[in-house]
């Protein structure tokens, strides 16, 4: 069944067709990965589906309601919640606080101003949850800026995560990681996923991750969609490997 | 509700009060060891120091620097002195009461103003909007006696139970506005303490920190602004409404750009990351003038030298600094 649903989404930067006519679905419950290469359009999908951007036409379709025009917030309040590709954390705050600003801001706690953040007990048991799922427990009073690089991509994971989204975009989960991080953060973040029956769709460029972690795969190349299809199917797929491989396209 | 016994415990808040304890102790004793001027004095410094908590909220908390937070101090002391004028009963919970919602009031139409913009430019704007009410001010002669300003008498303390008069009245007011002035400077420094450790306080911090995430928390940025403006203005509002009554007049002066320079001073003296850090640095600022201006006429360059010093030598102010020499010598010690 459809969670989300583009029809003919289109964005251009100049001559730039980041976006050409896209038609994507996410379907619930599902692990998806967007994968091609550099200026393939995926940031900008993303980006447009959690209104970062404005689409120039088309329509995104969430739960068959039409939001292309609803805002941020809307779209947060819906259920459409993204992390970033570079990191982007609250650097002055400590890592519990950091969660714990997601769970507020999600219940419409965050303009609470006469009662203490710390003694929140509800809020201070889910967002150390949260941490524990993503194994950031011993690290609770950190601030964020201290944090080693494979710790600050869990946080922005769990940031987003805890705040309960049907839909979680993960723009490059492990970028910037050693190879052996990147499995421990994959395997962290598609469990907690998995067990949150949150449906995901993570952009990606390795692909022994993509194929190891996904249910589907989709591909784009030049601002529309190349390839769509299980594992298996895309691995058998000529043209995908000639693009990943940097080859020309064979038409 | 039990709390987990993962979570971290929360100790900030004894902190606070074991620190405050005995400087709170030392402030109830003042006046039996010292002078009516330094009394006087300490004063000045409270309520200088409620002026930089208030800015600080913007500064150190939402990461908006405002230049024009004379306005809000000004505005508190002006709506005095105007009840003072065309109103009745001389007490101080009447300038209060009439107080406080006015310079809320505004505090809430130029935020809203202001807020739309960041960094330089938000700076710029709170500057320029001071600058028209203290323009406004100095033009409006017949309303607002011009350069001249406007006296503020002695008032009531108390709902009238405490009137000053007969030969020892000064040092009456002075010793019983104190106590006035130290209750509720206590009072700021909880409530500010409360809004900066509330999730509205996180909030601020988070969109300081980084503005995007915080808006794909669902945070709308432009409303915390806009209230942390709108509180931020109401404690300095309400340090004018206090400093008045002790100035006994109040001139344009105190809306000019150079008083909001002097507010910027003194949360930078005392640290602006740091939640005690203001309070430090409005009351040495207080001094520092107060001496500054007595020992040279060139007191101005004076305290220029003490900024430029402090930028380059102490980044972090005074509070800053001294924790940082604890936590040096802390670790030395283990």
């Amino acid at each position: 069944m459809a969670l989300l649903k583009t029809v003919n989404l289109r964005k251009q930067f100049g001559e730039t067709r980041a976006c050409d006519g896209v038609n994507f679905v996410v379907n619930k419950g599902e692990f998806l990965s967007l994968v091609g290469s550099n200026g393939a359009g995926k940031t900008t999908l993303v980006n447009l589906i959690s209104a970062h951007l404005q689409p120039d036409s088309g329509q995104i379709l969430f739960d068959d309601r039409d939001i292309t025009f609803t805002t941020v917030t809307d779209r947060i309040k819906a259920g459409i919640v993204r992390s970033f590709q570079i990191v982007n954390l609250f650097d002055g705050l400590s890592v519990f606080d950091n969660v714990a600003l997601s769970i507020f801001s999600r219940d419409g706690k965050a303009v609470q101003m006469a009662a203490l953040a710390d003694h929140d007990y509800d809020v201070r048991r889910e967002a150390i949850e949260v941490l524990g799922e993503f194994g950031l427990t011993n690290k609770i009073e950190v601030p964020a800026g201290g944090l080693a690089q494979g710790e600050r991509k869990l946080l922005d994971v769990a940031v987003a995560y805890a705040l309960r989204p049907r839909l979680l975009f993960l723009d490059e989960p492990t970028s910037g990681v050693s190879t052996h991080e990147k499995a421990q953060i994959m395997d962290t973040v598609s469990s907690v996923v998995r067990r949150g029956m949150v449906t995901a769709v993570v952009i990606e460029h390795d692909m022994d991750v993509v194929f190891r972690y996904s249910d589907r795969i989709v591909m784009m190349h030049e601002g529309s969609f190349l390839a769509d299809g299980t594992p298996d199917e895309i691995r058998a797929n000529k043209g995908v490997a000639s693009i990943l491989l940097g080859a020309p396209l064979a038409s | 509700m039990k709390p987990d016994p993962n979570t971290p415990r929360n100790r900030s808040l004894l902190r606070l009060a074991a620190a405050m304890a005995p400087i709170l102790l030392l402030l109830i004793l003042l006046p039996t060891f010292v002078e009516t001027y330094q009394i006087q004095l300490v004063t000045y410094g409270l309520i200088a120091a409620i002026a930089a908590l208030g800015f600080n909220l913007l500064l150190g908390y939402t990461g908006l620097l405002s230049f024009g937070h004379s306005a809000y101090f000004g505005i508190g002391a002006y709506t005095v002195a105007f009840v003072v004028q065309h109103l009745g009963p001389h007490s101080m919970e009447f300038y209060i009461l009439i107080g406080i919602p006015v310079v809320a009031i505004v505090s809430a139409l130029f935020g809203y103003i202001c807020v739309r913009h960041t960094r330089i430019f938000f700076g710029i704007l709170t500057l320029a909007i001071s600058q028209v009410v203290y323009s406004l001010v100095l033009k409006l002669y017949w309303v607002t006696g011009g350069s001249d300003g406007l006296r503020v008498p002695r008032p009531a303390l108390l709902l009238g139970l405490l009137n000053f008069s007969g030969p020892r009245a000064f040092q009456q007011f002075i010793t019983s506005y104190y106590y006035y002035v130290l209750a509720i400077f206590v009072v700021c420094v909880v409530l500010m303490w409360v809004v900066v450790h509330s999730p509205f306080g996180k909030a601020l911090q988070a969109i300081r920190d980084n503005e995007v995430r915080a808006r794909f928390l669902g945070l709308s940025i432009r409303r915390f602004r806009w209230i942390s403006f709108l509180v931020s203005g109401t404690f300095t509002g309400l340090a004018g409404i206090l400093w008045v009554p002790l100035n006994g007049l109040t001139t344009p002066d105190v809306l000019y750009w150079t008083f909001s320079g002097e507010i910027v001073f003194s949360a930078l003296l005392g640290g602006f990351r740091n939640f005690t850090g203001p309070i430090v640095g409005g009351i040495v600022f207080t001094y520092l003038k107060t001496y500054a201006v007595a020992t040279t006429e060139y007191w101005q360059l004076l305290l220029g030298v003490v900024l430029v010093t402090l930028v380059l030598v102490l980044p972090t102010g005074i509070v800053g600094g001294l924790s940082m020499l604890g936590l040096r010598l802390s670790k030395g010690r283990s």
